[in-house]
């Protein structure tokens, strides 16, 4: 009644279907006259949009120097999470007092959405650089911090012990026994640090930027260009996407070679 | 016979958490006083964080007076909070139950969900905060556009993780109803939902903080009243005591409405707690 497969032919007809009717209504809806076709453009306009916006410069830039403008940003706030985040959450899994201490104030910060830091990236740093990496980094750094703590909690007593007994440091503990052992659990983190941070870097670029796939959807807004808009939607997914199967693989690749 | 050893492991371990929890609770009020204690001496009396930057203790409880007493950007502090858990509730309620009903069907029919995945393969990646332009744009600044982000954040988790709720179901349960010729609405209600429950709960869960999340950010971005207004407003103000008012005020509201749900969550699902 359920969970049989559909054959194949059949599957794609529907899939095929369901993508026409989607488009139609779109173009439909656009062509209808009801609305200008800046308001609601076909969704040829979009591609056509999409290729000018490679070749032409809108907001100051072309639209893959913005995307590399976002990526640096993204760069730094996900690199600076993950450089606070593993070794903290070493260190709280390690030591009780420090888990102590940094629990009660990380439960508290964590439930303050990153995008409500922006008034505080704006005051701080104005329109530099520090503002979308505070935020970005405000969106990355929990789940990195929390799946490396877990991970390290999870190892298996004896392995401790014996490092112990074997009279390992604590510093040789945290960095042979905790780190590889919790791998896997901070590389499922980064998956998730990735998405979040990634989408909190948009929120930071529509308020806080001057350059950005998020600073070009802003002046699509302000001049009324829903196509240019949309473009913005598109690229921030396409990346996103890429993100998400590069941290994919690497999680499948330490999978693999753990499991041999 | 059956309920007492049944209850007892629970109230011992109740009795355990009991203890602990208000152990947890002690040493969370230690580190808040240390930390306030801290954050004073560091602006207030040493001035190594200027105040230009950082509000001190005392700036922050005359802000929330103020707030609370006079009003700041448009409108008293519960106000501006009803008016954003009002939006995030109604927007949340609406895309949840559509949401929910589109992916248990895709998760139920294979054919519903060949005919409606690539549309989903498309709009997935699209981050919640993303759309906050296109609303603009299309909408306004008014509630519409922000009804609109909220639906788009919370609609898109809430039928993902439907959809795989139904498909972790065990195989065996569904032979089980095929072969008791359980059809219709009593195989909705008896063997889809409860089985996708915690799937769909989970969801509901991501829903909610995406929606929240992007009413804070859309409410940055333009609004009369709601809790981003006072951050969007404190910030042209360069009034930091006041932006910290507005950041507990977000996270207060965000944590009570998980909490909520949390707690609907353990009423749906009673035969979880018992594990």
């Amino acid at each position: 009644m359920i969970a049989r497969a559909l054959p194949s032919q059949q599957f794609w007809r529907l899939t095929i279907a369901g993508t026409f009717t989607f488009l139609a209504i779109w173009s439909v809806a656009a062509l209808s006259g009801l609305t200008s076709r800046a308001f609601l453009p076909a969704p040829w306009d979009v591609v056509v949009r999409f290729i000018e916006l490679l070749t032409q410069p809108f907001a100051g830039y072309v639209l893959h120097e913005h995307l590399l403008s976002s990526l640096h940003r993204f760069a730094m706030g996900f690199g600076l999470a993950v450089l606070i985040g593993i070794p903290l959450g070493l260190l709280m899994a390690w030591f009780k007092w420090i888990d102590r201490i940094v629990t009660p104030a990380f439960e508290a910060i964590r439930f303050v959405a990153p995008i409500a830091w922006v008034p505080f990236a704006a005051l701080w740093f104005g329109t530099g650089i520090g503002g979308p990496i505070l935020i970005i980094f405000m969106g990355a750094f929990p789940p990195v911090l929390i799946n490396t703590y877990r991970g390290a909690k999870q190892v298996d007593r004896k392995y401790i012990e014996a490092a112990q007994m074997l009279g390992a440091s604590s510093w040789r503990s945290m960095t042979e026994v905790l780190l590889p052992a919790a791998v896997p659990s901070i590389v499922a983190g980064l998956r998730v640090s990735a998405g979040l941070g990634w989408q909190s870097l948009v929120g930071a670029e529509l308020i806080v930027a001057s350059s950005g796939v998020g600073y070009l959807m802003v002046k699509g807004q302000a001049s009324v260009s829903t196509a240019t808009v949309m473009c913005g939607m598109l690229a921030i997914g396409i990346v996103g996407l890429l993100i998400d199967v590069a941290l994919r693989r690497l999680h499948a690749a330490i999978e693999q070679r753990r499991g041999t | 016979m059956d309920t007492t050893t049944a209850q007892s492991p629970q109230a011992a371990s109740t009795r355990r958490t009991g203890w602990s929890l208000s152990r947890r609770l002690g040493t969370a009020g230690v580190t808040l006083v240390v930390v306030v204690a801290l954050w004073h001496v560091l602006t207030a009396v040493t001035g190594f964080i200027s105040p230009a930057r950082f509000a001190t203790p005392a700036e922050v409880w005359g802000a929330l007076q103020q707030i609370a007493g006079d009003g700041y950007s448009n409108g008293r502090l519960h106000q501006h909070v009803l008016r954003s858990v009002l939006l995030v509730t109604m927007g949340f309620t609406f895309a949840a139950s559509v949401g929910v009903v589109l992916g248990l069907a895709m998760g139920a029919s294979r054919r519903v969900e060949a005919f409606v995945n690539p549309i989903f393969l498309v709009l997935r990646p699209i981050p919640p905060l993303a759309w906050i332009p296109l609303a603009i744009v299309w909408l306004g600044l008014g509630d519409a556009a922000k009804m609109m982000v909220i639906f788009v954040s919370a609609f898109v988790p809430s039928v993902i993780n439907s959809y795989t709720g139904v498909r972790q179901i065990d195989k065996p349960l569904f032979e089980a109803a095929a072969m008791l010729d359980v059809t219709g609405w009593r195989y909705w209600r008896e063997v889809l939902i409860p089985g996708a429950l915690p799937s769909i709960f989970t969801g509901l869960r991501l829903s909610l903080q995406a929606s929240w999340t992007t009413l804070v950010a859309a409410e940055l971005v333009g609004a009369i009243t709601g809790l981003g207004q006072i951050l969007n407003q404190a910030a042209q103000d360069i009034y930091p005591a006041m932006i910290l008012v507005g950041m507990i005020s977000v996270a207060i509201c965000g944590w009570a409405m998980t909490a909520a749900l949390a707690w609907i969550e353990r009423r749906a699902m009673p035969w979880r707690t018992l594990q």
